[in-house]
């Protein structure tokens, strides 16, 4: 028991008298409205107390920094030894132009490097694939052989600063030219760091960047897995990720326990199809999760991150290794929670969703620019978001001592229900025979539509608020600068492309694509084969056409 | 009548259009059907049926490559239910078959139940003989998959394909809607589940308790199996592998001289909707402006009379030989 | 007996796959009593616009974030026409900024809802401004 038995008492008969004080106040004035709810609509109680948390065990549930179950963070010094790390989700146009933005960064306080991809290339796709006409270059930077990505990290100290790629079907082909990059400039495989997202069961659950089937999609992010436990020792193979889950509409809970559950299925996967011992991977898998509105339920739900994923990786895996038993996490501010209408708001949206990450106890954090609901973000605003996360920092306090909030009976409390929550749906999930067979059943998308609908409904009925949206809404327009990606880029990128395929040997560009074949036919590991293959300076498309051979098409059941 | 001419020469506006008057039950519409009625008789049509989750839509998507490939043109009428609260439907079979889109030869339609029972649209049958004038060689017809009495299709199919899929118990639901004695042909769906060789073992008991007299001229009904649709080349080898066996079907009904009780007992249920349409419906339209349909249902409610008396005074009035 | 029912496609061009509008439109659109044809993700302009003929849509509403409506939107309109289908109205929707909606009304779009717009407020639209055929 947490608490000794006499001070539960002395609690019971003054909670009694609070709340017959309660009931006279509530006759006179009620309450602004009947139930009180987290953005996640889950039901919170006017006051908690000790009795909510009475049966917590403190060594098993709370203990210390760097202790199992890890509930008040991995690192024993917390921020003290260093800050998360300042990390900003960035790219567009071509290469050149997202290097600029990348050094404006580094230069601005930024310490780490986040590449966001345009939809050619997140979906496999060259610039001058007819299906990718009028996407070149908008929400991301296009990259379609070596020479762009040579560009792209031009002067960037690669084995300094870590490199965070959101790319997830063809991982294996970015990763291979981040690692042949590395390998022109003469920088080993073992100094690189950095994060691939790589994490295919969120796009089937919620993003729908698709490519392969599942199954043959988990295979390709085994092989990165085992590629980086031998060679690349400082990556992080899988980001395994709720960001995108929590954008589809999500509850924080539904978004706790897919992500974990994804995380389990690929332990398993890499296990099963690899041999490798958990401990041999399991400490270079890293997290990525949303910070939403709800202040407490953000906290809450990175805390229960931490203490599920220690017990499920100590418990049900039987790993032995502590660095196994961490959970690491990136997080982003929800866009999702961002209004077009009277955009400034969106700075402070940001700024409590980031304080929320930082008291989670995030390792590395974006904050969204207050322009990003409408575009990309522009050198003013991403300034701004940057500034966001220097602020909390270094002029807060929030980072001087370590989870803060512990020992809150209220956060203790909505930190053991999301828990338990999250479990209820991993047990689920594991009846129905994994997440590929859920997901294949549709379970994990019909539960989040749902919930995005539910949420859509409170809101045009009022009963929950977004400021600007259904609440102090203004008519008048608040004009903010945007940045333009010129349609010429796409032109550009097209032309570049054609000049590659024009010089480049055709011949080794074909052998190179015929071992990448072979060893997906023999079941041998494709990354060796990719890391050729872009030397050659095949491009994404033509690495990625060779899975879609193989493996076969996955188009969107469209589940609604 | 240059419509008939339009839809004759496989115009999709134009059939789609008329496929949509005759949905929202428009007078002109129906007279329309007049003109096509003589020019169909042209497709093989094959319904298909099966609860949800089953994978019809998938089926349907692979059976209209195969039927591509075998140089057929192919028309197909998915249909999803309306929503008994809003009048609303969301159509969404059509997301696994949209590679399909720009295919000249293939036509996809969806429908909306809108109050029919039985798995079907009402519209269905005239939409069939649409796709039928059209020229299309196969029409598909896909069922709700409700899991309920989805018979219907039985009256508008030559061939009738029953999806089921392992461990979902879904054997004992077929029996109950009493789908199984429809099939013509069984297909076992995302075979490489567990369960599937129990499943065959469970539909070959129920065929072999089954009196002779329900297998037409000798054809028992083959249970074919298919693989899961993330497999593509066993899949794409499993769908050729069914289209041989509708066209073995359709080969068998005419060899054994079976078309025609098909053709017949879709005919006696085409008259039987028609002489609904053009006698019941008036009738009630007519009672229901004048208000005396809910006057009569005042007068049930204060049990003042009964229904039948009511019914025999009203075809006394407008059926004058009934009476 | 008749009954003239809307009948809308919700479609999402391009490479994008954020659908979660889409959908909820979706749900929404059935709950105001409208048919619904949900093409799901990554169609092709020509794709929607010879689907939005099969169906016989009254309407064509378009859902995209990435960027690329700038092409995209005007494309289907494009594409309808060259099917027959100029009386198929579309409207767009997504991450768009407000310096490209003239642009995207003199390609013919009727309509554009950005983050924000609610969902009565859209159904209002559509039953105001969407005439099902004569």
């Amino acid at each position: 028991m947490y608490f000794a038995k006499e001070l539960l008492d002395s609690s019971s008969k003054m909670r009694t008298k609070w709340e017959d004080e309660v009931k006279k106040v509530i006759a006179k004035t009620p309450d602004q409205k009947p139930r009180w709810s987290t953005v996640s609509d889950l039901e919170i109680r006017r006051l908690y107390g000790p009795e909510d948390i009475k049966d917590m065990d403190f060594e098993k549930d709370i203990g210390y920094p760097g202790q199992f179950p890890y509930l008040r963070g991995n690192q024993p010094t917390g921020y003290r030894g260093k800050y998360w790390t300042f990390r900003m989700f960035a790219g567009m146009g071509d290469a050149k132009t997202t290097n600029e933005r990348w050094h404006m960064l580094l230069k601005e306080g930024q310490t780490g490097l986040s590449t966001a991809f345009d939809f050619p290339t997140l979906m496999g796709y060259d610039s001058d694939c007819p299906k990718a006409r009028g996407e070149c270059g908008k929400c991301g930077v296009a990259i379609d052989t070596l020479e762009d990505f040579m560009q792209l990290v031009e002067g960037i100290p690669m084995d300094k600063v870590t490199t965070s790629m959101t790319i997830n079907p063809p991982a294996t082909a970015l990763w291979a030219m981040y690692c042949a990059a590395a390998e022109i400039r003469g920088i080993p495989l073992t100094k690189i760091g950095g994060t691939i997202q790589n994490d295919m069961l969120k796009e089937f659950i919620a993003q729908k960047t698709l490519m392969c089937p599942p199954d043959a999609s988990v295979r390709l992010i085994s092989d990165t897995v085992e590629f980086g436990t031998k060679y690349v020792p400082r990556w992080n193979t899988i980001s395994i990720s709720g960001y995108h889950i929590r954008e589809a509409g999500a509850t924080a809970v539904q978004e706790l326990a897919f992500t974990l559950r994804d995380g389990m299925e690929y332990v398993e996967d890499v296990i099963r199809r690899k041999g490798l011992d958990v401990d041999e991977f399991a400490p270079r898998l890293s997290f990525f999760f949303n910070s939403h509105s709800d202040f407490f339920e953000e906290i809450a739900k990175l805390r229960a991150a931490r203490r599920i994923w220690a017990k499920a990786m100590r418990d049900r895996y039987k790993s032995k290794d502590e660095r196994s038993w961490w959970m690491r996490f990136h997080t982003q501010t929800a866009g999702c929670s961002l209004t077009a209408q009277q955009p400034y708001n969106n700075v402070v949206r940001t700024a409590t969703q980031a304080l929320a990450a930082v008291l989670g106890g995030t390792q590395s954090l974006h904050t969204n620019s207050l322009d990003e609901v409408l575009c990309l973000p522009s050198d003013h605003a991403v300034q701004i978001a940057l500034r966001t996360q220097q602020i909390i920092a270094e002029e807060t306090g929030a980072a001087n001592t370590i989870d803060p909030l512990a020992g809150s009976y209220f956060v203790e409390a909505l930190t053991n229900e999301m828990e338990e929550k999250a479990w209820e749906y991993i047990h689920k999930i594991d009846e129905m025979g994994g997440m590929v067979a859920a997901i294949e059943k549709g379970f994990p998308q019909l539960e989040i539509a749902d919930a995005a609908y539910l949420y859509q409904r409170q809101i045009d009925s009022g009963e929950k608020i977004m400021i600007g949206i259904n609440k102090y809404v203004s008519d008048e327009a608040t004009p903010i600068p945007l940045i333009e990606i010129d349609d010429s880029v796409e032109a550009q990128q097209i032309e570049r492309l054609q000049a590659v395929r024009r010089k480049r040997d055709g011949k080794a560009v074909k052998k190179a694509l015929d071992d990448i074949k072979n060893a997906c036919k023999k079941g041998d590991n494709v990354m060796p084969y990719c890391i050729e293959a872009v030397k050659s300076l095949a491009s994404v498309q033509e690495i990625c056409d060779v899975y879609r051979e193989v493996y076969g098409e996955y188009r969107d059941p469209g589940l609604y | 009548m240059e419509r008939v001419k339009k839809i004759q020469s496989g115009d999709v506006r134009t059939a789609s259009r008329l496929i949509r008057h005759l949905e929202d039950g428009m007078q002109e519409a129906r007279s329309m059907m007049k003109h096509l009625f003589p020019l169909t008789g042209h497709s093989h049509v094959i319904g298909i049926t099966g609860s949800p989750g089953a994978g019809k839509s998938t089926l349907v998507d692979g059976l209209v490559e195969a039927f591509r490939k075998k140089d057929k043109t192919v028309g197909v009428l998915a249909v999803d239910p309306t929503s008994p609260f809003t009048g609303g439907a969301i159509l969404g079979d059509r997301i696994r078959m949209q590679r399909h889109a720009e295919d000249t030869g293939v036509f996809i339609r969806s429908l909306a139940t809108r109050g029919a029972l039985g798995g079907l649209a009402k519209a269905v049958g005239d939409a069939i003989h649409i796709m039928d004038v059209m020229g299309k060689d196969i029409v598909l017809v896909e069922t709700v998959g409700t899991g309920q009495q989805e018979v219907d299709i039985i009256n508008h199919s030559h061939t009738v394909i029953v999806v089921l899929i392992p461990g979902m118990g879904d054997e004992i639901q077929a029996i109950k809607a009493g789908i199984l004695e429809i099939a013509d042909i069984f297909i076992i769906n995302k075979a490489d589940r567990e369960g599937s060789s129990k499943l065959r073992r469970e539909i070959m008991a129920m065929l072999d308790m089954a009196p002779a007299s329900a297998f037409p001229a000798g054809w028992r009904p083959p249970i074919l199996k298919c693989d899961n649709a993330f497999e593509p080349e066993g899949f794409t080898k499993s769908l050729y592998e069914v289209s041989q066996t509708i066209e073995g079907h359709y080969q068998h009904l005419v060899n054994h001289g079976l078309l025609g009780s098909r053709v017949h007992r879709k005919t006696a249920m085409e008259l039987n909707e028609a002489i609904r349409c053009s006698v019941l419906e008036p009738v009630l339209s007519a009672l229901a402006a004048t208000g005396e349909l809910d006057a009569m249902i005042d007068r049930l409610m204060k049990k003042e009379t009964d229904p039948y008396t009511l019914a025999e005074e009203i075809a006394r009035r407008y059926l004058k030989v009934c009476s | 007996m008749a009954e003239k029912k809307i009948r809308v496609m919700v479609a999402k061009p391009g490479l994008d796959g954020h659908d979660r509008g889409a959908r909820v439109l979706a749900r929404c659109f059935r709950d105001a009593g409208f048919e619904v044809i949900y093409t799901g993700c990554h169609q092709t302009p020509e794709q929607i616009a010879s689907a939005a003929i099969q169906e016989d849509v009254d309407v064509v509403g378009l859902s995209c974030l990435s960027g690329a409506h700038r092409y995209l939107f005007p494309a289907v309109v494009e594409q309808l026409k060259e099917r027959g289908g100029d009386d198929i109205a579309v409207v767009g929707g997504g991450i768009i900024p407000e310096q490209d909606f003239k642009l995207l009304y003199d390609a013919g779009l009727k309509a554009i809802f950005v983050p924000g717009a609610t969902l009565d407020g859209i159904v209002d639209w559509f039953k105001t401004n969407i005439k099902t055929r004569d």
